[in-house]
């Protein structure tokens, strides 16, 4: 039958190997699917399932949980700390760590709120500064790595006392500063939500982008020769994602609505996914952190783009403390200390990118985000001490680390990357 | 059939010439004063013991070493290397011993790594495209260039960084020991493959310690000894000859048994003479 197939009409491209089976339809995608599971690629699957199983307890624990209202709460909170947590992905594509992002996101906070509240600067400029500092944090950590072979691990360690030192010193004597409630920063993390047909419309798009991109790509395929994916597929997919998006939007507009601060957040994720995936400096980035040599001789500058991961990292983290002094209305001494440092890097992990380098992905931080806080929310409700919480947040983590190492070597072992 | 093999060979213009080429490290002479001609539909061995000098000549042709003194002509004209960027754009190809791909990348993103279409927007499938153009060009068999290199075969990997070798149209290929981790059916497919790249009319140099390979596809065995030219032999040159020319002594193990060999025939042969003899 194939035979008869391939001398009717000529074979495409990719499709001319007889010895490798393709999976064709939709119960094809499922079964690959499966495969790809079983092999160690497990992709963002964890992290659902855990998500379902999170969010089944707290529920029945305590009904709240799942009211608009609380969840409303938990895309505030998710917010800042997923900020940070997407600058770890990017230290994490290339295999290193960033240990400081707490410290750093607590100096900018503090950098915001001497500047703009104690100096009276304008406050986008106070911002920018807090910005700026961060992002220099970071090409310093780049130098320490690319010049002097320090590792991530030892530079960032260092880096948690310093900058901690460093939002101590300015922070001063008086320990904390109050940011004005009723400006503009404080509204943005504490108050503003999307009005709902601004929510419906964005919540529409990613699945038209996804129909306009698929099928555009389908045509080039198709007049490439190569096999393309079943258009059905598509559709179905763009249906479940524009209808399931469009649901949760609907349901959080009970309540106060999408916060806007969550709208910067996902927005961040989506650009971050588009230049991990789609530009050659995100495959530089994946390239390095799978082998560094093989990607210094194929001519990519590697220490440009450990600087590029190790600045954005800073940036994110810098830029996650100032939403952070938003939503509190306050630049703290203890702003970024505690466990901020932790979750961010733990949120990257359960999302799914790998400590160990090379594979990882922008959504892993908002996956991961919503796990962490979804367990703190719920311990919350449940009236239980931050002792639980830490101890339950710790076990997370553990499970989430066991669970890339183990289906990194099913994947050694099923010869996948 | 050999015939047209020589004539091949002749008619191929030079592509690359060394004259006089030397490297120190130090006090070290990894190279003394090599001469090394390419030319065009070539497979030149390049052979020797190891520490003959034979990686660090590779590494100054793919532009990480610099030559302490001599000449190189490319394509006619006398050029420098200084970084393997340079080497790569006047059209030399490497293939590194331990094929430095990334294993967590497709084949597609392998052979395009550094080379991207369109950086700001990849172009998937005009790269998809190219890369199964380039890989038909070698008869590879890859079973999907969307698979993770990590998921491929020995020779498949070599394949594909002999493909990535070959995207950028370079008219030199230097491949360093690219039989030295194979089987022997993916020794075959590799030998194939250079077969295939000369019938294109690049040249080709060959690092191997394997004599037998080197027989398979060279048409020419340059021979280097403790940094020096050491001799040019043609393939079907005796072990005897070859194994001296690189080890620098007529008496070792292969020679002593051609030896053995010879005066046990040569004996029996006199003892057939004797008893002839009435």
């Amino acid at each position: 039958m194939t035979a008869e197939k391939s001398t009717s009409a000529p074979l495409a491209l990719d499709r001319a190997d007889a010895r490798v089976k393709h999976e064709a339809g939709i119960g094809g995608a499922v079964r690959a699917f499966l495969d790809r599971v079983r092999s160690g690629d497990l992709g963002s699957l964890p992290v659902i399932v855990g998500l379902v199983v999170i969010w089944t307890v707290f529920t029945s624990l305590n009904p709240v949980f799942v009211s608009s209202s609380n969840l409303v709460n938990l895309l505030f909170d998710c917010s800042t700390v997923g900020v940070i947590a997407l600058g770890i992905v990017c230290v994490l594509m290339v295999g290193e760590i960033d240990l400081s992002v707490g410290s750093i996101s607590g100096f900018a906070s503090a950098v915001v709120g001497t500047l703009w509240v104690n100096q009276g600067w304008p406050v986008a400029l106070s911002i920018l500064a807090a910005l700026a500092f961060g992002a220099l944090i970071g090409s310093l950590y780049a130098l320490l790595f690319n010049r002097l072979g320090m590792p991530s691990f030892v530079s960032t360690l260092a880096g948690l006392l310093a900058v901690l030192g460093m939002q101590l010193y300015i922070l001063g004597s008086t320990g904390s500063i109050n940011l004005p409630y009723g400006s503009a920063l404080v509204d943005f993390g504490q108050l503003m939500v999307m009005p709902k047909w601004i929510s419906y419309t964005l919540a529409g798009i990613p699945g038209l982008a996804m129909l306009v991109s698929g099928l555009r790509t389908f045509a080039r395929r198709r007049a490439a020769n190569l096999s393309a994916p079943s258009v059905t597929g598509l559709i179905v997919r763009v249906a479940i994602i524009i209808i399931g998006l469009e649901l949760i939007v609907a349901y959080l507009n009970q309540s106060r609505g999408i916060p806007w601060m969550f709208g910067l957040f996902v927005g961040l994720v989506v650009a971050m996914n588009y230049a991990l995936t789609r530009t050659k400096w995100g495959r530089s980035m994946t390239a390095v952190g799978g082998n560094r040599e093989a990607a210094r001789r194929a001519g990519i500058k590697v220490r440009a783009i450990y600087l590029s991961a190790f600045a954005l990292c800073s940036l994110f983290a810098a830029l996650g403390g100032v939403l952070a002094a938003a939503r509190l209305a306050s630049a703290s001494q203890q702003a970024g200390t505690g466990d901020v440092n932790l979750n961010a890097i733990a949120a990257a992990v359960i999302g799914g990118t790998s400590l160990f380098g090379g594979r990882g992905s922008a959504y892993s931080a908002l996956l991961g985000i919503i796990v962490i806080q979804s367990i703190a929310s719920g311990l919350t409700l449940l009236d239980l001490s931050s002792s639980l919480r830490y101890m339950i947040t710790g076990a997370v983590l553990a499970i989430a680390v066991i669970v890339d190492s183990l289906a990194r070597r099913s994947r050694a072992s099923h010869g996948r990357a | 059939m050999s015939e047209s093999l020589e004539g091949s060979a002749s008619v191929g213009e030079l592509v690359l010439s060394l004259r006089g080429i030397s490297k120190n490290f130090g006090a070290v002479s990894a190279l003394t004063d090599i001469d090394f001609d390419v030319h065009a539909g070539e497979v030149v061995a390049l052979v020797g013991d190891n520490g003959a000098g034979k990686s660090t000549l590779v590494k100054i042709l793919a532009g990480v070493h610099q030559p302490s003194s001599g000449t190189i002509n490319f394509g006619g004209k006398p050029v420098t290397l200084p970084d393997p960027r340079a080497a790569l754009t006047l059209g030399i190809a490497t293939v590194f011993q331990d094929l430095a791909l990334c294993e967590n990348l497709d084949v597609v993103a392998n052979i395009f790594l550094g080379n991207e279409l369109s950086p700001l927007r990849l172009d998937e499938v005009a790269m998809e495209m190219r890369a199964w153009t380039l890989l038909n060009e070698l008869s590879a068999r890859i079973p999907s260039v969307r698979e993770a290199v990590a998921s491929l075969s020995g020779g498949q990997r070599q394949t594909v960084a002999i493909a990535r070798s070959l995207l950028l149209e370079p008219k030199l290929i230097l491949l360093d020991e690219p039989t030295a981790a194979l089987g022997v059916a993916q020794t075959a497919e590799v030998l194939n493959l250079i077969d295939r790249v000369r019938s294109r009319g690049l040249g080709v140099v060959m690092i191997s310690h394997n004599m037998e390979d080197v027989r398979a596809v060279a048409d020419r065995i340059v021979v280097l000894r403790l940094g020096r030219n050491n001799g040019v032999f043609e393939p079907d040159a005796s072990n005897q000859d070859l194994v001296s020319a690189i080890t620098g002594a007529s008496n070792n193990a292969v020679s002593r048994r051609a030896e053995r060999l010879r005066m046990e025939r040569d004996h029996s042969g006199s003892a057939q003479a004797g008893e002839q003899r009435p």
